[in-house]
Formats: C-alpha cells, sequence, structure tokens
C-alpha cells in the first residue's frame, strides 16, 4: 500500500507543480483512449458509453439534485457505520491491548466471529433489519470493526516494551505513558487499520445498497440498469471510484499530520 | 522483597556497624547542589528461577565515586545494576543509600538511546524531569541539560535524524536533566564506533566532575573502565571477585603505559576464570 511511496525518493530537478500532476497522468490518458474508441465506434455505446455522455448524464442529475441526494445517503450511511464499527474496534484494541484480562475474555470469540465473511450475513441481516438504514449501518460497522481492531490491538502489543519500561523509570503515570508512549507508538499500525477500514467500508456500503436498498448510489446503479441507462451505471461506479480515493487521501493527510516524526513522512 | 530496604533514614544509619557509619559520614550534606548519594549493598542475591544470578554481594561505594563494573556476559553485573537502579526486585540483601532518595535522584542510561521517536529532542529531555516536568522552569532545565551535552542546536529536531552518538548525548541528557544524585550506565557506549566511543568517554568524564554524581558504570571494555573508573569491581559468578582501586590521577592520558598496565591485569584475571572453567 505505501511500501513503495515510503521508499527514500531520488527526485529528478522538476517544477514542484508538474509533480503533482504525474498521478493524474495515466487516469487522464485512460478517458481520452475511452473516448476516442467510443467516438470511432469501436466500442458500441451499449457497451460502454462515451466519457462525455457519463458526463451529461451526471450533469443532469445533479441539476435535478438527485445525484446530490444520493451521494450524501451513501455518505452518510459510510461514516456513520464507519464511526459506529470503528469506534467499537478501536475500543476493544485498546482494552486488550492493555489489559490481559479484557483480552483473555474477548479475544477468542472476536477471532471466531472475525472469521465469518460480514457479506455472509446479508440474508440475515435482512431478516432481521427489512432494507432499513440500520442494515445498512451494522453492515459497514461489522466490516469495519475488524481491520481497526486488530490493528489497534498489533500496535499496542507491538509497542518496544523498553520505551515502556523508560517511561515508567522517568516516573510516567499511567495515563501519561498511554498518552506519550503507548497510543504514539500504536498509531502507525492503527492507521494502516484505518485505510483497510475505508476500503472494507465502501466495499460493504456497494453491495448492501445493490441488493437492498431504496436510495444511495447502490440503489441509483440498480435502477438504472433496470431502465437500461448505462451511463448513469457507469457514472455510479466512477463516483465510487472517486469516493474510495477521496477518503484515502484523507486518511493519508492525517497520517501525514500525525506522523510527521517517522522517517517515513520526512520531507527528504 | 520485604527484606529490600532501598532507602534508609539519617537515624537508621546510627544503628548501624561502625564501619558503615564513618562511611556514611563522606556524604556532603546541606549545599547548594545536589551531591553523589554514598551506596552500601550487603548480602545482595538475586535469582530467576533457579538461576542465581548474584550470589551474595557486599559492596560500599562512597558517595561521589566513580565505580565501573566489568565481567563476562552472563555474570551478572547488568542485574547488579539493575536492582540498584530499582529495576528488579531483590531476592534477598539490602540496598541503601547513605540518604533519603527521590526516584529522580537515581538516573539510568542504557547501551539504548530509549528516545521517543514521536517527541522533538527537547521534548525526550524534558522526559527526564520526572514528576517536576509540568514545571514552568521544565523547558529551560531541559535547554541548558542539553548545552551540556553539546547539542542545544538539536532540539527542535526528531530524534530519527541524529546520529548514534547524539541519540545517546540526548539520552545522556535527559538522565542528567533531574540533576540525579546516582547515574547508572548499562553500557552505555557499547553500540558505538570507536572515535565517538572516545568522546562520549570524555563527555561522561566531564559531566561526572561537573555534577559530582556516584557513577556505576557496566562496561565488557576494560579499557574503558581504568580510563574513567577510580575502582573497577570485577565481577565473576554472582561474586564480587577484585576489587581495584585505579590510583591513576586525571586527567588521565589515553594509552598511557600505567592504564596499559592495569587493564592487563585486569584482563588476565578475567580471562584466567574462563580457563578454570573450561577445565571443569
Amino acid at each position: 500500500m505505501s511500501l513503495i511511496d515510503s521508499l527514500p525518493r531520488v527526485r529528478a530537478p522538476k517544477l514542484p507543480r508538474a509533480d503533482g500532476l504525474i498521478p493524474w497522468i495515466v487516469p487522464l490518458a485512460i478517458v481520452l483512449i475511452w473516448q476516442l474508441a467510443c467516438v470511432t465506434g469501436f466500442v458500441p455505446g451499449r457497451v460502454l458509453p462515451a466519457p462525455s455522455d457519463v458526463a451529461l448524464a451526471g450533469w443532469k442529475l445533479l441539476l435535478s439534485g438527485e445525484l446530490a441526494r444520493n451521494i450524501w445517503v451513501s455518505f452518510w450511511r459510510a461514516s456513520i457505520g464507519f464511526l459506529i464499527g470503528g469506534g467499537i474496534g478501536f475500543a476493544f484494541g485498546l482494552a486488550n491491548g492493555l489489559s490481559q484480562l479484557s483480552s483473555k475474555l474477548t479475544d477468542t470469540t472476536l477471532q471466531m466471529v472475525r472469521n465469518i465473511p460480514h457479506l455472509a450475513l446479508i440474508p440475515l441481516v435482512i431478516l432481521w433489519f427489512g432494507i432499513d438504514e440500520s442494515a445498512k449501518l451494522f453492515l459497514v460497522a461489522l466490516g469495519v470493526f475488524f481491520p481497526i481492531y486488530l490493528n489497534t490491538l498489533h500496535g499496542i502489543r507491538t509497542v518496544d516494551p523498553q520505551l515502556i519500561e523508560m517511561g515508567r523509570i522517568y516516573g510516567m503515570t499511567d495515563g501519561e505513558l498511554f498518552r506519550r508512549v503507548i497510543f504514539p507508538g500504536a498509531l502507525p499500525s492503527i492507521f494502516v487499520g484505518l485505510r483497510f477500514a475505508l476500503g472494507i467500508m465502501w466495499l460493504t456500503l456497494i453491495v448492501a445498497e445493490t441488493i437492498a436498498a431504496s436510495s444511495g448510489l447502490g440503489y441509483m446503479a440498480m435502477q438504472a440498469r433496470e431502465f437500461m441507462l448505462i451511463d448513469i451505471v457507469v457514472l455510479s461506479i466512477l463516483i465510487y471510484a472517486l469516493l474510495g480515493k477521496l477518503a484515502d487521501s484523507a486518511s493519508r493527510a492525517l497520517e501525514r499530520l500525525t506522523l510527521s516524526w517517522h522517517p517515513a513522512f520526512q520531507k527528504h | 522483597m520485604q527484606q529490600a530496604v532501598r532507602f534508609i533514614s539519617p537515624e537508621a544509619e546510627l544503628v548501624e556497624p561502625a564501619n558503615f557509619v564513618e562511611q556514611a559520614r563522606v556524604v556532603q550534606r546541606g549545599s547548594e547542589t545536589p551531591r553523589g548519594l554514598s551506596l552500601t549493598i550487603r548480602g545482595l542475591r538475586k535469582s530467576f528461577g533457579d538461576n542465581e544470578v548474584l550470589r551474595g554481594i557486599d559492596l560500599h561505594i562512597p558517595a561521589g565515586q566513580f565505580v565501573a563494573v566489568v565481567g563476562r556476559s552472563g555474570c551478572g553485573k547488568s542485574t547488579l545494576l539493575r536492582l540498584v537502579a530499582g529495576l528488579e526486585t531483590v531476592t534477598a540483601g539490602t540496598i541503601a543509600f547513605g540518604e533519603q532518595a527521590r526516584p529522580e535522584d537515581i538516573r539510568v542510561m542504557f547501551q539504548e538511546p530509549r528516545l521517543l521517536p514521536w517527541a522533538r529532542v527537547l521534548s525526550n529531555v524534558e522526559v527526564g524531569l520526572g514528576k517536576e516536568r509540568n514545571l514552568p522552569d521544565a523547558q529551560a532545565r531541559a535547554e541548558s541539560a542539553l548545552v551540556e551535552v553539546g547539542l542545544d542546536d538539536k532540539r527542535a529536531q526528531w530524534p530519527a535524524v541524529l546520529s548514534g552518538g547524539q541519540k545517546q548525548r540526548v539520552a545522556l541528557a535527559r538522565a542528567l536533566v533531574s540533576r540525579p544524585r546516582v547515574l547508572a550506565f548499562d553500557e552505555p557506549l557499547g553500540a558505538l564506533d570507536a572515535l565517538t566511543r572516545i568522546s562520549m568517554q570524555r563527555l561522561l568524564e566531564r559531566v561526572w566532575h561537573d555534577q559530582a554524581f556516584t557513577a556505576i558504570l557496566v562496561t565488557h571494555d576494560v579499557a574503558e573502565a581504568v580510563a574513567l573508573a577510580d575502582r573497577v569491581l570485577v565481577i565473576e559468578d554472582g561474586r564480587i571477585a577484585h576489587d581495584i582501586d585505579v590510583d591513576i590521577p586525571r586527567p588521565r592520558r589515553r594509552g598511557s603505559a600505567e592504564l596499559a598496565a592495569l587493564e592487563g591485569s585486569i584482563l588476565k584475571n578475567l580471562l584466567q576464570g574462563t580457563e578454570d572453567t573450561s577445565d571443569l
């Protein structure tokens, strides 16, 4: 994920502005080739609409307010589900990382639950919650719980014991030890969990909205399929890609902000 | 643990055997700058399970003395230091300081710098203030400790960008900032290259001279021990095998014939021990 990024880079002398554009060259080229292929008739419009048609469909939906409403609904579901599942996962990770008793009590159970693919629960969840909001929130929360839990736990368990001993020698209280040693030490691992969880969050939401929903991006795509509106189907998929990228960028920005001490995040 | 008395009050000293009282008087009291603490160890034993690491150590270190502890690996020298620093609990025997000691009075420096990678150099030094790190003068004290080790220009850096020697100097500043009265070094220069070692040895000698704390240096480098210490203890099989006074005036010239002769005789003792056990 960030292994390559973290390697020290040898930079050719370039304008900083041009540097920021490089990641966008490939996506732009793909869109261009795609447009050309559609315009020349190499790809029939029934199979894949031209990017210009997708943009047009998006513009129309934007004007009608439908697009904004569906994006908002999906975004709301994603973030609430993420906050609930991530919050609980983080709490369990902290508790089990810091307390032997808590770990003995709950870890085995959690590990068993972890091995059930959460999407396999969809039939059960529909029976429990119908196709209500709570069904989607439940699935998203369950999906993001485990990456956050596992990585928080791992992060806390792998904090350098020599640093903890040092903190104790220098008279840190338990609270200080957590704030100054354990939590910052676990943070890189927690961020790994965060980025995994964001990926699972969108995946779960897409599946849940496609199968059982009456609003949201997944619903919009399924409705469009009913009416053979392939441009809107493609538009939904592209919006998912953009939202995923946005979430990833946000977590990276947060990472850079809080891990500025880490050699991997220092400016060369 | 019940038998261990880490801190004894001055009143308690009066009822102790005469020789200990006499030595306890060496402690300088009432002066403005904190001086070293004297240290008395009696009948000290330490076992980890069935493995008895220390088998009865009796030792008195006068206030302000620089003591080096040498021995082969596994002889218990690090355990002795960890017991003095209060990082382990004693199995039997006592460790007593000449005066009531606060936790800030006893500091340890390890082979690894153990700096917090997510705290800048200055905050890392502030950690050393212990309970006093929230006082308003904490930053000023940390800065002056950094000046002492010659790293005041690195105060805003992350530890990751420092060299190994610089990291150890930050660790030294952190240990010094609370003005400790006993400073225990657990092979602090073991991981450094030869040139950095020599400049660090000079730095250690200088701060010890300036601040007059009691220094206990655990090392496997006999040359380092005789260059720095007033007294070298050789530990073998959990006991003090030799107690050698290094009666060479300071500043000592590295590589001088006197130091080399002393180093040679200590090394001979150590190696003799090896041959003895290999014969068994």
